[in-house]
């Protein structure tokens, strides 16, 4: 891990992306896990994604917002390459994972160590213990202690474990939507990842199940970084240490939450944040 | 209210009448079917029909258990060689495809699926009786393993199709290959559709004279090993049916009772458990 | 300002032989392949099935060219084939077939599509592709003790006293026959027409029924002149499956078609179809030419049912561009 922290990129130019100026938002120490630099996505010949570039930080919760189709959930799925399933998907730029070129890594490597839970809730039609044991076992379980050790630790992370201990072989279909959530959550978790993707995890939750999941965030950054796309601002602002505003393909606008919501730079922001649009 | 009017909903009410006639023609031939099968194969059908062996001609009395059994062989030798072949170029046409290569293979299966039986037959007769020199049960069961190949590819196809994208990707986002997550969990998910499918179509097979009347022919005795002529109860109901002897048309009632119950029994379980995995589907 | 620096640790970019290679360890090369394989042998199949018609049917195609299709004897003794007798059959039971099917299917599709209510509508559907699923020589062994007996006893004495005066009725009446064929076909292809119009004719907007009715149309008159003609093709490709099927259908035909290789112009007489003398005579066949003419006609009959198969296909397919077609 030979990387210290850049200076980050506050507000990317409207021109190619260059950084018009740099400034460190981050306190002292605090080490960039995820780094984009200059990444265009293409679907075919249309761009999705123009010129990002930004750092994410390790052990923070990082928000991503903007009206639909800004492409925020694209750049989330091209940092653990998701956009393979797509054909004629195409990245052009550099995302680096603690240095390493993620594009080039071998994916299922990259899986492993970026984990993904999505916008509905897609629990296997297995049972809950299979369902949690599958990264494990996919990826050739070599870790300390027992399978059933694993799959326990990871439930009580994703504060599960209570509610599905006396049930692990029942199907995870049984359970709610909420539970079905962080049951992903706990399947996501126990491959041990550095970095976990939210794609709007809570969108089609209710406030108490997604007050829990948030909870659950607030614990989980202190071994992980946390990327999440929501489109709801006041997650963003209630859950995400920095917050990156995303508007037809680029990036308006990155920064600490606080700044983006009290004092945006951009006139783009400020009018999405209060309203005028998306 | 004109003439006209009245001449207008006379008419709607007279056709809705006919055609709801027709509907009730149409399922009565059913029952009628299994009635009258149940009428007198019931009657006929005894111990005996299961446990012997034919008689000689001429003589009354005897059962069918070679035919059994060698339907059983047939349809073993069918699911072993079809299904596979059936099975994985589903999975190749939902999973790996390329756009040409798929559009031919497909092609060709809807070719395969529209070859008549008998023609099949003749299929499996110069591919393999030929070069034996005589008949035997392989020939049969790989003519009927051939026609059990579109319909396997087609369901697996199906069904593949029918898992959401969301599961793929989510074994995929867990560091699971492609390849790890099509056999983990997409065709574990696909299993019970699939499965159901395919035993629809073993259903379908049982029940196939033509493609074995040249290839496994027929036998009034056992039949050891896959390499000699068997008998089997679609060709024994035909051979009994046309002959002349009261007997063998009796025999005949009966193996058209135990074929035609088990292949309906097997198509209404099929079909109930499929309209139950549909309506389950938790996505 | 924070100077940058930044050290960048990447792995080294695979060449492209040793991405190969490590595709294939993660086994998705080598399941690619081998369900490659395996479509492969389908594709191969079929070609090789094509392929064996075609040369083991050399003899007779050399011998009598294309005169096989227009020639009326079959005449095993002098080894003088000719397809003539089969082709009617098979187009005359066929017709008689559909001519009997088509209304009483279209008409069943239509109840359950219009009428009936969704349960009953459903649970008769059922009923109905269970008949589907009955095997062919069930239907022959019901029909020659059935069917036979009643055509000979009721219905044929009944036709030649009423309609006598056309030749289709007219003749020695011994129950099997071309009638006897085309009648236990229509019940074999009903359920097909049965089902695949249904679903043709659900699938037609419920704006197109609504505006017919809206403009005062009874509800028949908003059937007959709106849905069924939207439906239209996709009801045609019913038909022609339904069509596909018959021809090639063997065993029932077999048992009560009569087994005479005549071309009559009365629908009481016995006859012969190309699967029915395939399934009765491949077995006796004592020489070469004999079984090169046999397969000669199954090759003849493969081609129909592809040709038909393929504008079923094609009608659906139409039906599907524009909307109404099955799911």
């Amino acid at each position: 891990m030979g990387v210290t922290m850049d200076p980050l990129i506050l507000t990317p130019a409207a021109g190619k992306g260059r950084p018009e100026k740099l400034r460190s938002i981050y306190p002292a120490g605090v080490a960039a896990k995820l780094q984009v630099i200059d990444l265009n996505f293409y679907y075919g010949k249309v761009q999705a994604l123009q010129a990002i570039s930004l750092d994410i930080a390790a052990n923070r919760i990082t928000a991503l917002i903007g009206p639909s189709g800004c492409g925020k959930s694209t750049f989330l799925r091209s940092l653990n390459r998701m956009y393979e399933t797509v054909r004629h998907a195409r990245p052009e730029g550099q995302i680096l994972l603690d240095g390493q070129n993620a594009l080039d890594m071998e994916v299922s490597q990259l899986r492993r160590r970026v984990g993904m839970v999505f916008q509905k809730s897609n629990p296997f039609p297995k049972s809950i213990f299979d369902n949690v044991a599958y990264g494990l076992r996919v990826n050739g379980w070599k870790g300390r202690g027992t399978l059933r050790e694993a799959v326990e630790r990871s439930l009580v992370r994703a504060a599960l474990w209570d509610e599905v201990k006396d049930k692990l072989h029942k199907s995870a279909y049984a359970l709610s939507g909420g539970q079905q959530q962080r049951l992903c959550i706990a399947r996501a978790l126990a491959v041990d990842p550095e970095v976990l993707l939210l794609d709007e995890p809570c969108s089609a939750l209710d406030p108490i199940a997604t007050a829990k999941i948030e909870e659950l965030l607030f614990d989980l950054k202190r071994q992980c970084t946390i990327v999440i796309v929501t489109h709801n601002m006041q997650q963003a602002a209630r859950v995400a240490n920095d917050t990156g505003f995303f508007l037809l393909g680029r990036l308006i606008e990155f920064n600490r939450t606080e700044m983006i919501f009290k004092t945006p730079a951009r006139r783009e922001t400020e009018d999405y944040i209060t309203g005028r649009f998306g | 209210m004109n003439y006209r009017t009245v001449w207008r909903k006379s008419v709607n009410a007279v056709m809705f009448s006919l055609t709801g006639l027709c509907t009730l023609l149409t399922v009565c031939i059913l029952f009628f079917i299994l009635g009258y099968l149940v009428w007198h194969g019931g009657r006929a059908i005894n111990w005996d029909f299961f446990t012997k062996l034919p008689k000689p001609v001429g003589e009354t009395g005897g059962g069918m258990a070679n035919a059994i059994v060698g339907s059983a062989k047939l349809l073993l030798l069918a699911t072993l060689t079809g299904v596979p072949v059936g099975f994985m170029g589903g999975v190749y046409l939902a999973e790996f495809g390329g756009k040409t290569f798929s559009f031919l293979v497909r092609y060709m299966t809807d070719l395969l699926n529209g070859v008549p039986s008998i023609v099949m037959g003749i299929f499996a007769y110069t591919m393999v009786v030929l070069p034996m020199k005589h008949f035997s049960t392989l020939a049969g069961g790989l003519a009927l393993g051939v026609m059990m190949i579109p319909i396997a590819v087609r369901s697996t196809e199906e069904f593949l199709r029918t898992v959401p994208v969301t599961l793929r990707e989510g074994a995929l986002a867990l560091g699971a290959s492609k390849w790890k997550a099509i056999a983990t969990v997409v065709i574990p998910a696909a299993f019970r559709g699939i499965l159901t499918g395919i035993v629809l179509d073993l259903a379908r097979v049982a029940g196939e004279t033509a493609p074995l009347l040249f290839t496994a022919f027929n036998n009034r005795f056992w039949s050891p090993g896959w390499d000699q002529p068997t008998a089997s109860l679609p060709v024994m109901i035909f051979t009994y049916a046309i002959a002349p002897y009261e007997d063998w048309h009796r025999q005949a009632w009966a193996a058209g009772l135990v074929l035609l119950g088990l292949v309906l029994l097997t198509n209404i379980t099929a079909r109930v458990v499929l309209a139950r995995k549909l309506s389950s589907v938790a996505g | 300002m924070a100077s940058t620096t930044v050290v960048v640790e990447g792995a080294p970019r695979p060449g492209r032989a040793r991405a190969f290679l490590l595709r294939l360890r993660s086994g998705d090369e080598v399941a690619h392949l081998i369900t490659l394989v395996f479509a492969s042998a389908i594709f191969l199949i079929t070609v090789l099935l094509v392929f064996e018609l075609y040369r083991n049917s050399a003899l007779a195609r050399e011998k009598f060219g294309w005169n096989f299709l227009v020639t009326r004897t079959w005449d095993p003794v002098f080894e003088d084939f000719g397809a003539l007798p089969f082709v009617f059959g098979t187009v005359v039971t066929s017709a008689v077939g559909l001519l009997i099917a088509i209304p009483l299917g279209v008409g069943a599709a239509i109840f359950l599509a219009e009428m009936a209510p969704a349960r009953i509508s459903d649970a008769l559907a059922f009923l109905i592709e269970l008949l589907a699923a009955v095997p062919s020589v069930i239907y022959g062994l019901l029909a020659i003790f059935t069917l036979v007996p009643l055509l000979r006893t009721v219905v044929q004495p009944f036709l030649k006293k009423t309609l006598g005066f056309l030749p289709l009725f007219q003749g020695p009446n011994y129950g099997v026959g071309l009638l006897a064929a085309g009648i236990i076909l229509a019940i074999m292809i009903v359920p097909f027409i049965v089902s695949i119009s249904r679903e043709v004719l659900m699938a037609v907007p419920v704006e197109q029924r609504e505006a017919a009715l809206a403009l005062g149309a009874t509800r028949w008159e908003s059937t007959w002149k709106v849905v069924v003609p939207y439906a239209r093709a996709g009801i045609l490709g019913s038909i022609f499956l339904a069509m596909a099927r018959a021809l090639g259908e063997t065993m029932a035909v077999t048992m009560v078609i009569g087994n005479d290789p005549k071309i009559t112009s009365s629908l009481f007489a016995p006859g012969y179809s190309i699967a029915a003398v395939i399934a009765n005579e491949f077995t006796e066949a004592t020489s070469d030419l004999y079984i090169h003419a046999l397969i000669e006609l199954g090759l003849v009959l493969f081609i129909l049912t592809i040709i038909l198969n393929g504008l079923a296909r094609l009608l659906i397919l139409a039906t599907q561009r524009k909307g109404t077609a099955h799911p």
